[in-house]
């Protein structure tokens, strides 16, 4: 922004500065909402006592499937419809061997990330050149025309206030609703929750299936939205960083959506900070999400009782109704 | 605790069998054409590539090249190539197992292959080794390069013209001389067409993540830069670009489809001619070892697909630059050059030599920021 006729230069620069920080929490909330959508799949996953290690894999699976419905119909709800199906048959996959056959978790997810990986390589290796449609950008009438506000809230794809949205209908869910309860009992005792006639090994895999379809549409997300294009490996670890966000957010959806935040806007800070030509070792600054993020989660759940009361007391373990 | 009996180990093992079989199909060796009926035996070619082949940009340039080599030799030759080997003790079991497949040419297509290389090309006195952006020789193993920054002058001369903020972003990978070179000269470029013009750097410390690339541009053109470059391996800079309404260039490959409305050119590389210049002599008995640092001279480094909306004198000019460099009556690195400090770094008149080049750890004037070190 240059100074126009009348005012003050430094004023102008301010209000550059001032535009530049609104751009700042834009790029911040979209860069969240990649991390919250994914984290808080493996959240209903983890609710329910099973951990998916295959979140990176299933991203990038679903990721690949999400760009080629978009290139081939033109339509991004198809990708995100896509992406989910993907992450839910994936999903499926991962809980039929880890529910019903009894496989060890983590050695069944790390494979199915592995898998994911190499597989969606493989099968993209003819969407490498392909680009999408023009993208859309969206804005909210009225709103979107505040100065600065509107450029920092008002301007983001619909997921981004979608996620927020749903948020708080999963906290309403599992934590105030019946079928929220049972849930959360299948996670923290599902012997008991078997004795009280509840179906633990499906209540467990409709959950894995949900998890896989939200860590689908974070993928695809990402190669529709955030990064509209298909290389291999575009996913970049974000799985595995929406993996530790759940436990550092002690199983907390709204603090899962504020650690995502936290690690987008550290993220984009960095650059910020960089494009500011702040005097930071670049190496350093590339660590401070991941470090920052780990410092604040930390700092919210040192309360051993606080983790023991939110970590579902089956997470990891298998479940067989005959034992 | 969970007990782990013998039913769920053998479990365990049937998936991670399943798992591994699957990740061997999904490919990492392809035996690209079996020869045809060969008169003579054909002369077996490897290459070792970093990256997917798939990565559009670096890889994706050297495996076309490829296939040029293929095409150029026909049943002389066999080629094969590995994909994503990391530069780490891995590489050097890959170069050995291609020796002992009975490869006479190598090339290793990334800088950390460089001690590996060397290793291996000890043992095998017979074969010959190419190393693509490394500095040590042997008796079988030599070094090429591309001078990319050629590529990175004409796209600052474009990026100078049509700036509007006379600022301008690179999204840089590792800071090696290589990627600071560039970003100097393109900065050099910009100034050539308009002295006004600043360079902001954003470093991702990585040469290939297409999210954190994406963050990195979106930052610098929240910063005000409006056109941006890359020196990192992906498409996600341009596609930036695009989606914020703003311009920028393919790197490496040409990458006009990426971002059509925002491509102002491509600076790609060709590594053909030195590919089929290097099996030839090898076919011919001529192949002695060398370093080769080749540019637009030797038709390894064209900008292509300039926009139609550039100014015609200023793809005047870009044409010009290509006919200077390629009759040696150009020179990009011809002082004076001041640095940031204000310092003279090449003094009046005088022609970096590629030793200068090859050790450049400063930015020019006009390059805002810190050089990370």
């Amino acid at each position: 922004m240059r100074h126009i006729g009348g005012i003050p230069i430094a004023l102008a620069e301010r209000e550059g500065l001032m535009e530049s920080y609104a751009l700042l929490i834009a790029a911040t909330l979209n860069a969240g909402t990649v991390l919250a959508i994914a984290a808080l799949g493996l959240l209903i996953n983890e609710k329910v006592g099973v951990v998916n290690l295959g979140a990176e894999g299933m991203m990038l699976c679903a990721a690949i499937a999400g760009f080629a419905a978009v290139v081939h119909t033109g339509s991004d709800l198809a990708g995100f419809l896509a992406g989910m199906g993907a992450g839910a048959l994936l999903g499926a996959i991962f809980g039929v061997m880890v529910i019903y056959l009894g496989t060890n978790q983590y050695a069944t997810g790390l494979a199915l990330s592995l898998f994911g990986v190499g597989f969606s390589a493989f099968v993209g290796i003819s969407y490498v050149q392909e680009k999408l449609p023009p993208r859309t950008q969206f804005e909210i009438p009225f709103l979107a025309d505040i100065p600065l506000v509107g450029a920092a809230f008002f301007k983001q794809h619909p997921l981004v206030y979608g996620v927020i949205a749903f948020v708080l209908a999963l906290i309403w869910f599992l934590y105030k609703t019946r079928t929220g309860l049972v849930l959360r009992s299948v996670g923290e005792s599902p012997e008991s929750a078997h004795a009280l006639g509840y179906s633990v090994r499906r209540i467990r895999f409709l959950a894995v299936m949900v998890g896989g379809a939200l860590c689908g549409l974070s993928g695809a997300y990402i190669s529709v939205v955030y990064t509209p294009l298909w290389v291999e490996g575009m996913v970049a670890g974000k799985g595995w960083i929406a993996l530790a966000l759940t436990t550092f957010a002690t199983w907390r959806p709204a603090r899962i959506l504020l650690g995502a935040y936290l690690f987008g806007g550290v993220t984009m800070l960095q650059f910020h900070l960089q494009g500011l030509g702040v005097q930071v070792p670049s190496q350093l600054l590339s660590a401070l999400p991941y470090l920052a993020t780990i410092v604040v989660l930390a700092l919210i759940s040192r309360n051993p009782a606080w983790i023991r009361v939110n970590m579902p007391a089956s997470l990891g373990k298998p479940f067989h109704p005959s034992s | 605790m969970t007990v782990l009996n013998k039913r769920s180990i053998l479990k365990i093992a049937a998936i991670s069998l399943v798992t591994a079989a699957a990740l061997v199909a999904c490919g990492k060796k392809e035996e690209a054409k079996p020869a045809a009926a060969p008169k003579a035996e054909p002369l077996k070619v490897a290459f070792v590539y970093v990256g997917p082949v798939g990565d559009g940009g670096w890889t994706f340039a050297h495996d076309n090249a490829r296939k040029e080599l293929e095409k150029q030799f026909g049943d002389k030759i066999v080629t094969t190539f590995v994909e994503k080997v990391p530069e780490s003790a891995d590489a050097e079991r890959n170069f050995r197992d291609l020796a002992s497949q009975g490869n006479k040419v190598i090339f290793g297509t990334t800088f950390g292959y460089m001690d590996p290389m060397l290793k291996v090309a000890a043992d095998n006195k017979e074969i010959k080794f190419e190393h693509a952006t490394g500095y040590k020789t042997a008796d079988n193993l030599r070094t090429y390069d591309s001078r990319t920054y050629e590529g990175a002058y004409m796209a600052g001369v474009i990026a100078g013209k049509m700036t509007k903020t006379n600022t301008l972003g690179v999204v840089a990978s590792i800071p090696i001389p290589e990627v600071i070179r560039n970003i100097n000269t393109f900065t050099m470029g910009a100034q050539s067409v308009n002295p006004k013009v600043k360079t902001k750097v954003v470093w991702i410390n990585e040469w290939f993540n297409p999210p954190k690339e994406t963050e990195a541009a979106t930052a610098l053109i929240n910063g005000g830069a409006d056109v941006l470059m890359q020196n990192t391996d992906s498409s996600a800079v341009l596609q930036t670009a695009e989606k914020m309404g703003k311009r920028a260039f393919g790197w490496d490959s040409d990458m006009t489809a990426y971002g059509p409305k925002a491509h102002l050119g491509s600076a790609v590389i060709n590594w053909a001619p030195y590919y089929i210049k290097s099996v030839g002599e090898a076919l011919d008995g001529k192949w002695t070892t060398g370093q080769s640092w080749w540019g637009v001279k030797e038709g390894a480094i064209d900008m292509v697909n300039v926009a139609t909306d550039v100014p015609d004198d200023i793809k005047k000019r870009v044409d010009e630059i290509k006919a200077g460099l390629k009759d040696g009556s150009f020179a990009i690195w011809k002082g004076p050059i001041v640095g940031q400090d204000g310092k003279e770094v090449l003094a009046k008149d005088v022609v970096a030599d590629d030793k200068f080049l090859g050790g450049i750890k400063f930015y020019v004037k006009g390059v805002e920021g810190k050089v990370p070190n």
